[in-house]
């Protein structure tokens, strides 16, 4: 017996679904789409009417914006996945296996993680083609907080997995989740100034916080980051990382006993 | 919940006992019945055990339960040597499944399916390709692909492969552990004659070199007629348990079918000597006293039939279940 098995259980997942995605070519393509038309499309227009009006460059909030939210929300819909593995009969050989649930849980976060990426990168790409001015140490700093960010999407996704039961209720309920988001996290547009309601709303949605620690981190040294930046990275990552346990803690234990108390 | 230390029959439990199950019940959520109401039974080790009856019966749910897949709401169980309650990962390291619906990823190849489940099993470290697996990991593989003649299909992608060959490969992953106990819940579902008699005769070379105990839920009786006990399970209550030939003995009766041209005759004779007989169209006489040689020549008429039937366990089956 291997003392180490649980990560290399971790490891063996998240190649599974790594290699179903570059396996998968339409999927692969609609994957990093979806960004550019928000970056490109968007943020171009945003860009091009307002241009650096209210005391920053439009084009880069919302690069910074969608590169957090694609991969926040890549990985949360990417835990679908486990719902589609119990109607596809696979969860059963996942869940006989003499591996710890969170061993199961944890390999698939990062296999959607890893999934993410290259969306991530072809994001960053499409950034620098469209002239976003990315320094080596930003784009380290968008590799390494983008990986945070994938991995609290990946226990928020799991945390509402738990309580839908198949997949068509997770496709509708997602998207459901997510838009509001977009707008209270503030991914095209600077949150501020809301109005108080929104406001509670706003520190109640995960992607804020997301959003928020990445461009902090991007940010950092530039003189739009008071314009920006809502707070400190660590004060965002002090909420970010209790938050993952949370959502991973409680969402497999929850996850875990609809699978077996049916 | 700790196992007990007597069979569910009250004699004290053996060494050999694999599986000891006491009074298991599952009731689903939002159903006013029990799938499985209060069982208890064991199976030894070694033995190939079949749990039979119809759809619903709750031949599914108990392999669930006994895999860990599916938590009982009372009563316990013991799984080589480890509680089903209290060590679960203990009991998911005895034992092997086919499952009734095939469990593999379509879109990763064979050997990608077997990694990942011998990786899981921690049997091997984990390595993202096969040339990088340790060679006892290659082996093994090549081996058990050779036995069941699928080693040319290992890199191909599952979806690709007939019903046939996705229960082979199952076979191949299920055995990878070495594990002793093995549940096979339907595994000839859907396959065709050949592809059956393919899987049994690996199945009975497997349980020849490895000991392991079998648990068999299956339809086809023909079957369970190899297996050492049979449990007949109906509205989630055992109604029947033994030997397969027991219970063919309590349930149903050799008899003799004869007939003769002149029936008038024979009919007289019969009764005459006091033997009990059904005409069905034909003559049956059971042999439940009598022998056949002995009843064959105590009978003057000139006989133009003479054949004796021996019950299958399909007709106790039946007859179990029109009971119950």
């Amino acid at each position: 017996m291997i003392a180490s098995g649980e990560l290399h259980s971790v490891l063996a997942l998240a190649q599974r679904d790594l290699t179903k995605l570059l396996r998968d070519r339409a999927r692969l393509i609609t994957t990093v789409i979806f960004p550019f038309i928000f970056i490109g499309a968007l943020g171009g227009t945003l860009s091009a009417n307002f241009g650096r009006a209210p005391g920053f460059d439009f084009l880069t909030l919302t690069f910074t914006g969608v590169y957090a939210q694609t991969l926040f929300q890549s990985t949360a819909m990417g835990m679908i996945s486990l719902v589609i593995d119990r109607e596809n009969d696979f969860s059963q050989e996942l869940f006989i296996a003499p591996v710890s649930r969170y061993t199961i849980i944890a390999g698939r976060i990062l296999g959607e993680t890893l999934v993410a990426l290259p969306q991530a990168l072809a994001i960053i790409a499409f950034g620098l083609v469209i002239g976003i001015s990315i320094s080596l140490t930003q784009l380290v700093a968008l590799i390494g907080t983008g990986l945070v960010v994938a991995f609290f999407g990946g226990a928020f996704g799991v945390l509402v997995l738990a309580f839908l039961n198949n997949q068509r209720a997770a496709n509708q309920v997602f998207p459901f989740i997510f838009l509001p988001q977009f707008f209270l996290a503030g991914v095209f547009t600077p949150i501020q100034v809301m109005p108080w309601y929104l406001e509670i709303a706003s520190r109640i949605a995960p992607l804020r916080y997301a959003v928020d620690f990445v461009r902090g981190v991007f940010y950092v040294g530039s003189p739009d980051y008071s314009h920006v930046v809502l707070q400190d990275p660590a004060a965002n990552l002090a909420i970010i990382v209790p938050a993952f346990a949370v959502c991973l803690v409680v969402g497999t234990f929850f996850f875990v006993r609809s699978e077996r108390n049916r | 919940m700790l196992a007990t230390q007597a069979r569910p029959d009250g004699t004290p439990r053996s060494e050999t006992d694999t599986i000891v199950v006491t009074d298991l019940v599952k009731r689903y959520k939002g159903s006013e019945l029990n799938a499985v109401d209060g069982i208890s039974f064991t199976v030894r080790a070694g033995e190939l055990f079949a749990l039979l009856g119809p759809n619903g019966a709750g031949k599914t749910t108990t392999i669930s339960i006994l895999t860990t897949t599916l938590a009982p709401t009372s009563g316990t169980a013991v799984i080589g040597g480890c509680d089903l309650a209290s060590d679960a990962n203990g009991v998911r390291r005895a034992v092997g499944i086919i499952f009734q619906k095939p469990s593999l990823d379509l879109n990763l190849t064979a050997e990608e399916n077997v990694r990942l489940h011998a990786i899981l099993y921690g049997l091997f470290p984990y390595r993202p390709f096969f040339p990088l697996m340790p060679i006892a990991y290659r082996d093994r593989v090549r081996e058990l692909a050779a036995i069941l003649g699928i080693e040319g299909e290992m890199f191909k992608p599952v979806k690709t492969f007939s019903g046939g060959m996705k229960r082979k490969l199952e076979i191949v992953r299920s055995l990878m552990h070495r594990p002793r106990v093995l549940f096979l819940d339907e595994p000839t579902a859907g396959l065709d004659a050949p592809s059956r008699r393919a899987l049994w005769d690996y199945l009975r070379d497997v349980r020849a070199e490895t000991s392991a105990t079998v648990f068999l839920t299956t339809h086809y009786l023909d079957e369970a007629e190899d297996a050492d006990r049979i449990c007949i399970l109906d509205k989630g209550k055992i109604v029947a348990e033994g030997s397969p030939a027991g219970v063919k003995r309590d349930l149903t009766h050799e008899y003799l079918v004869v007939d003769a041209a002149d029936r008038d005759a024979l009919r007289r004779e019969l009764d005459v000597r006091g033997v009990t007989y059904r005409e069905n169209p034909l003559f049956e006489i059971p042999l439940d006293r009598l022998g056949a040689h002995a009843l064959l020549k105590s009978i003057d008429t000139p006989l133009t039939t003479v054949r004796t039937v021996a019950p299958s366990l399909e007709d106790a089956y039946i007859k179990v279940l029109a009971r119950s």
